[in-house]
């Protein structure tokens, strides 16, 4: 059985649930509890019409669990009402979802967990071990949000900006764990894609795309970091970067320029280099200036600095460095990298020693350290 | 979401405001310090923030590799050791000020007279995953 596919019929069946006038938190566990139940039943038994089933055994389990409430809430008006006998799907109760999911009430980690469960059809439990939280912890994180969109009308429409910001977010700090985040992303994306014609949606599916591209490029075997210069692009998946550069190119056409577009542009350049040395660094610089006038983000003037290294020498590098704040993540470890090109290998050692201690994950910590023990060899060498 | 680590120690964190051991305190004080632990960290499964609390025994042994074929060398308890961890709890919080917070509602644990320890904890974040989109 084809659990994303199970999963890619999650939005819409909730949609109709609530259109058949269940309360969002309600109709969410009972198509949570209709899923678990495919999972077990469809393999021995497969349904003819999958979402009608889905529907059927969901809706089912939210009048049990509704009727079992009744005597304490009286609602049986609810109960009784007999639902209009399947209301088309429509692509905009998955929109809704999705703006629902991201509300701009949620926190953060909020958003993601309700957006995993609600949209993406994931369990507790898979979403826990994503996070690596308790599985308790994650199912109150994930109430408590149900519980805070709960007055939010479900036929308000959103703000598409916060949806993409919840799934970068997936996307760029999941762990990967049992589930694939990444891959799960990008067919949240996808669908996303499907429901909504914007340009900036397609600029994150082809920007997804782009970097899911190189994964299998980017970290050694025994888990070492490696740095785009030294990938070995031949393991690189040119049917992603085609289909990301194809996406991108129709989104760009339409002339409404976002910030997604704008950093899958630069990966694009990139993927499009068949080695380091061939990468069309003069672009990238431009495109990190569309950016900077996009966004006015520090990160992005660090990344411009390293860019501009590329393209115009170590010392321009510097230059547009100088203008930054040293407070800056990797601010140390790019100041680092500049000084290594610019032949200044003491600086360089210890400052990568000092962006070792700085860094907020092992993997850079571990490649910062092997940077600065490569120079200090040479040093002594 | 970011991970960090509320460490308590025993020994080697600065002076708490309401410094009395705890075999001083009367029992009822300690129930209720007991208690208060337990309450904080449901409270923090509630709001979806909480990931583990653990307490260690005071007693422990320094062990170490002694050579191919050989039994591990074991010695301590070294009582010049300066820092002693007693416990930790680990949170998933949105920010770091959230950390803050939560350790400092940690700190005002009621010691000796029913009155918050004002102990010093250890906040140190978890290195996180490694984003993916770094250029």
């Amino acid at each position: 059985m084809d659990e994303a596919l199970l999963r890619s019929l999650t939005p819409s069946v909730l949609g109709i649930l609530v259109r058949r006038g269940a309360d969002f938190a309600a109709a969410e566990d009972a198509v949570q509890d209709a899923l678990v139940q495919a999972v077990r039943v469809w393999p021995d038994d497969p349904p003819r019409d999958p979402k009608a089933w889905l529907i059927t055994v969901a809706w089912n389990r939210f009048l049990d669990a509704t009727r079992a409430d009744t005597a304490r809430r009286r609602r049986e008006d609810l109960v009784d009402e007999q639902p209009a006998p399947g209301p088309v799907p429509s692509v905009d109760d998955t929109l809704r979802l999705y703006f629902l999911c991201a509300h701009p009430s949620l926190t953060p980690a909020s958003a993601v967990a309700l957006t995993l469960r609600a949209v993406g059809g994931l369990t507790t439990r898979q979403i826990a071990e994503a996070y690596l939280v308790p599985e308790a912890t994650m199912a109150q994180r994930i109430s408590r949000a149900k519980r805070t969109v709960s007055g939010v009308r479900f036929d308000q429409p959103g703000d598409v900006a916060t949806v993409l910001r919840v799934l970068y977010l997936v996307f760029n700090e999941g762990y990967s764990g049992d589930v694939d985040l990444a891959a799960e992303t990008i067919r949240l994306t996808r669908q996303l894609a499907a429901v909504i014609d914007h340009p900036e949606v397609a600029g994150l599916l082809a920007l997804m795309l782009l970097h899911h591209a190189r994964r299998a490029a980017r970290v050694a075997p025994d888990g070492e970091l490696i740095p785009l210069a030294d990938q070995d692009r031949r393991l690189w998946d040119t049917r992603l970067i085609a289909e990301g550069v194809e996406i991108l190119q129709a989104a760009l056409a339409r002339d409404r320029l976002g910030e997604f577009q704008a950093q899958a542009a630069v990966a694009a350049l990139h993927a499009d280099a068949p080695t380091a040395e061939e990468t069309d660094w003069v672009q990238i610089v431009e495109w990190y200036d569309e950016l900077a006038r996009l966004t006015d983000s520090p990160v992005v003037r660090l990344n411009r600095a390293v860019a501009v290294g590329e393209a115009d020498g170590p010392r321009a590098g510097l230059a547009a460095l100088a203008d930054l704040d040293d407070a800056l993540p990797r601010y140390t470890a790019v100041s680092a990298y500049l000084h290594e090109r610019d032949g200044d290998l003491k600086t360089a050692a210890r400052l990568y020693a000092e962006a070792a201690r700085k860094a907020t994950n092992v993997a850079e910590r571990d490649h910062l350290t092997r940077q600065a023990a490569r120079l200090n060899a040479r040093l002594r060498g | 979401m970011a991970k960090y680590l509320l460490l308590k120690h025993y020994r080697g964190a600065p002076a708490a405001v309401n410094d009395v051991p705890m075999d001083q305190w009367t029992p009822e004080e300690i129930s209720a310090h007991v208690q208060y632990m337990q309450d904080f960290a449901d409270r923090l499964e509630k709001t979806g923030e909480f990931v583990d609390g653990q307490a260690l025994a005071p007693e422990g042994a320094w062990v170490r590799y002694d050579g191919e074929g050989r039994p591990p060398v074991t010695d301590g308890p070294f009582a010049e050791t300066k820092d002693l961890i007693a416990g930790w709890m680990v949170i998933d919080v949105d920010t770091y000020e959230r950390a803050v917070e939560l350790a400092g509602e940690l700190s005002a644990a009621p010691g000796a007279g029913g009155k918050p320890i004002h102990e010093w904890l250890e906040v140190r974040p978890f290195y996180t995953a490694m984003p993916t989109v770094t250029e």
